[in-house]
This record gives structure tokens, sequence and C-alpha cells, in this order.
């Protein structure tokens, strides 16, 4: 394993070890010093071209606790504004001996495009509505967390399907680990070619909610839409929101989770937020742990 | 700890009463004498720590946590004392990581009350050119302050490159660089023996590498 482009390009053997080492790294947040020194010497670069808190603390977090050095790279107040091309930037980090890189794009494939560029290894942390790879493996490892399998999961994906790389990419990942996943949102929100990925689909989130061990609720991305895909908020809430009383109908076992941001109100409400099915802030706790392991075994080796 | 008291002479017992010995590999200790080697050790470590009130023990994996479990089980036995056990990985101390692709994580498990003010004997199955024990010693310093760090080994086979020496050998085993030493346990190997065999090449294409070599 040299990039990380798609969750669909890990086995399941492969998926396993990211995770299992991921349990082992979540220790280290636990310890007096928050430090493996195993990437002493090496560069991790954060190229970020759209915007993010979550995704991109939590790689710097994860490539400082393992000693790495982090060079933050974000398009706003760098050469990009001048109008300099991926491939350039990609030369000019290459050039400055970065070992990997972390990208994100609001173009679907590149993070793919770079890989061909670069020497060291690419890491996709978003492109485009494509794929989100450490998003769906910080996911598992929390379903796995608190679920304690993966085998035989029932899995409902709700919401903007149509733009999320998040939906993607869990749909492939979970599908390799031995869960069952059902994507449910209004049909014009779902894409053209979801007939051929390896899930379910339904329009209807009442008759899923009773049979889904995870709910895993998904932002309506307004900045990706140039024409209107519901008649308004208020019906998309009505029909595809959680709120306390669906809640109620999943179940026990059941937990909510979200990629974040989240809108309150909109796909999700404030008590099922607040709620302790919910494990928004342990999905980000997990994916500090989550994308440790992935750098370790991505620089780590020779 | 009570719980796996009663199992623990069961498993000893039996393991290592016929040694199976692959070809042209000879076995060094049998069952009966690793079992014999870990009671003395479990002594030495009592007399030397005076009655072991402040010990932790500390396996490094693979094969030192069964050892330290056993050590652990011994110690109970003689001295009515059930000392802290646990593990300690270091794959992410090593000084060759980047000699190999990525490896899979041990696991450490720090017991309860941590690491400050104990005694910590680590315990290894075979000490050779002393990384490891250098790798723990940074593991270690990252995990608390222990007052003291003492070294446990079922063989020293020699051949050190750092300045580093253990406290407690089950055996010292005087070896050449074309050998390999292959410590096998009956709670990960099916048996209880310690074999001296030729040396596999370290990038693994002969047929019998079925496990790593700790070194």
């Amino acid at each position: 394993m040299r990039h990380l482009l798609s969750a669909g390009d890990l086995d399941r053997d492969q998926a396993t070890l990211i995770l299992d080492t991921a349990s082992e790294l979540a220790q280290v947040g636990d310890r007096s010093v928050k430090k493996l020194p195993t990437l002493r010497g090496r560069t991790v670069v954060n190229l970020f071209y759209e915007d993010s808190t979550r995704t991109r603390t939590s790689f710097e977090l994860a490539a400082k606790r393992l000693s790495a050095d982090v060079i933050n790279f974000s398009a706003k107040g760098s050469s990009v504004s001048k109008g300099e091309s991926l491939k350039d930037t990609a030369l000019t980090l290459q050039a400055m001996g970065a070992d990997g890189v972390v990208i994100r794009h609001s173009a679907s494939g590149a993070a793919h495009r770079l890989s061909h560029w670069v020497d060291g290894s690419v890491l996709n942390a978003g492109d485009g509505t494509h794929e989100h790879p450490t998003q769906a493996l910080l996911d598992a490892f929390t379903m796995r967390n608190r679920l304690g399998t993966l085998e035989g999961l029932r899995v409902a994906v709700v919401g903007d399907v149509m733009h999320s790389r998040v939906a993607r990419s869990n749909v492939l990942l979970l599908t390799t680990l031995g869960a069952e996943v059902t994507l449910v949102a209004p049909p014009t929100l779902l894409p053209v070619s979801v007939g051929t990925w390896p899930c379910e689909v339904s329009y209807d989130l009442d008759s899923v909610l009773p049979k889904s061990d995870v709910v895993m609720m998904l932002r309506v991305q307004g900045e990706r839409m140039n024409e209107s895909f519901f008649p308004s908020v208020r019906e998309y809430s009505r029909n595809y929101g959680l709120d306390g009383e669906r809640l109620g109908r999943m179940p026990e076992h059941a937990i909510v989770m979200h990629p974040g941001p989240m809108v309150r109100g909109m796909e999700i409400s404030a008590e099922v937020a607040d709620s302790p099915r919910c494990t928004v802030t342990e999905q980000v706790a997990n994916g500090v742990s989550l994308r440790m392991a992935v750098l370790y075994l991505l620089l780590g080796g020779s | 700890m009570r719980a796996q008291k009663a199992t623990a002479g069961e498993a000893e017992g039996i393991s290592g009463a016929q040694a199976k010995v692959p070809e042209g590999t000879r076995a060094v200790l049998d069952g009966p004498e690793i079992n014999r080697a870990l009671t003395r050790i479990a002594h030495e470590v009592l007399e030397r720590t005076k009655g072991g009130q402040e010990v932790t023990l500390l396996g490094i994996p693979s094969r030192g946590v069964p050892l330290a479990q056993r050590l652990a089980r011994r110690i109970e036995r003689v001295e009515d004392l059930a000392v802290p056990t646990g593990s300690l990985d270091i794959t992410m101390y090593r000084d060759d990581l980047r000699l190999a692709p990525a490896r899979a994580l041990g696991r450490t498990e720090i017991p309860d009350g941590g690491l400050d003010d104990r005694v910590v004997v680590l315990v290894d199955d075979v000490l050779f050119s002393g990384r490891t024990v250098r790798a723990a010693l940074d593991a270690l310093g990252d995990l608390g302050r222990p007052r003291a760090v003492q070294l446990a080994v079922l063989v020293d086979r020699g051949h050190r490159e750092l300045p580093i020496r253990a406290d407690y050998v089950g055996k010292n085993l005087p070896t050449s660089l074309r050998e390999n030493v292959d410590v096998r346990l009956s709670e990960t190997d099916d048996q209880d023996a310690v074999l001296l065999g030729p040396a596999r090449s370290r990038a693994g294409s002969a047929g019998s590498a079925d496990q790593e070599v700790d070194s």
C-alpha cells in the first residue's frame, strides 16, 4: 500500500490491519507523553484546497503524535490564489522533500492525479464528490468499537448521497468489511450510478430505521448545489431528518453517526445530536487514532 | 489472575513432554527445563527486589508476554503476591522500521496504577543485539517514570550491539551469527522448547519461515 486514494482499493485484510493498528494507537491519547517517535524526520504536507477544520486538524495532530514534521498549506494565502496549478504546487512540495501529502480538493480525482506527480505517499482527504477514505475508516472504527463487529451490521446512510464523498467511501469500505449498507435519500439526491453500487437503496426513512444498527446522517451540501433538489428545507427535514421521535423507533442498541459538520434542525435535531447514542465527538476522537494508523502504515516502513 | 491459576499447572505440565524438533535444528531447552529456568528467575526476582512488592512485569510481544504471565504465576505461588503484569509493544520505537514494510502492532497493556515508582521487569524470550531492549527503554520513558528497570530473558545468545545486559537469564547460550534461536511456547506455538538451527534469511523467502524471529 503506497497511497490511500479510495476506500475501494482496500481489501478486507488491509482494512482490518488499519482498524487494529488504530485501536492500539488509541492508547497514545491516554498517556502522559502523547507522542511516538515513529515518523521522526519525515515530512507530511497538508494540502487543503477546500475549507476544513476537522480533517485538517485531525491529520495534523495525527502526524505530530507520530513526530513527523507537518506543513500546512491552504489555497487561501498561497500561490494558488495567484493562479498556480495543482501540478506546479505539487512539484514545489516535491522539491521540498515531502514524504506524505494529504490532499483535499474540490475536484474529484485530484488525489489520483497528484499520486502520479509526487514520489511520496498521497492520502486522499476528500476529493470533490468522489471519496473520503479516512472518514469511512474512522466511521467503521467507531462502529466496531461501539457494536463489537462489522460483520452483518445493517447501516443506513441517510441524506445527500449525491454530493457526498463520505457515502461512497462508506459503501465501498463497509461492504468490504461485511456490513450491509442501505442508502436513504430523495430520488433527486441519489447519483445516477447508484444502481451499480454494492448496496440497497430506499426512499423511505421510516421503513429503514427499525431494521438498522447504525444510522449515518449526511449533511445537505448546499455549497455544491446549483439547482434545487427538494422543494423546501422544511419538507426535507420532515421526510429525511432524524428527530427524537424517529430515534425512539430505532432498535435500542442502534447508534447515530454524522461525519460533521452538523446542521441542527436540518438533517438532525438538536435532541438527537446531543443524545448519548450520537457518536459525533467520538468519531472526531477516533479520527486522530485512525489517521495515525494510516500515516504509520503508509510512511512508517520502507 | 485467580482464574488463570488453576489452568496454569495443567498447561505447563502437558507442554514440552515430547518436543517436536524440526529437521536441521536441535532442542537446547525442553519444556521442563524452561519451567525450571522460569521458577529460578521468579525466585531471583523476589530476592533481588526484596519481596517483589513494587514489581511490575512487562512482557515484550510476542513471546515475552506469556513468559511474563508465567513468571507472575510462579511469584504468586511462592509468595502469594499478585504482581501487576502487562505487555509493552516496541514496534513504534524500533530503529529498523525503515528497513522493512510497516509491521502490525502488538498489544501494549499497562497494568492499573501505572509505572511510576515501580520496579519494572521487562521480560523477553531472546536477548540478542539489545536493540529491542533499547526500544523498550525508550517506550518506558514515554509511559511513566519507573524507580528501576530490570531485564529478564529466557535465553541470552550473545552478540550485543549496544551496552545492555540482562539481570535475570534463563540460559546463556553461546551462538554463532549463522545460527537462529527459536523460542516456542505452548501459548503461542503448541509446544515448549528452545530450538537452535541455521539462520533463516531475513528476506523471508525460506520455506520454513513460519514466524517472525525476535532479535
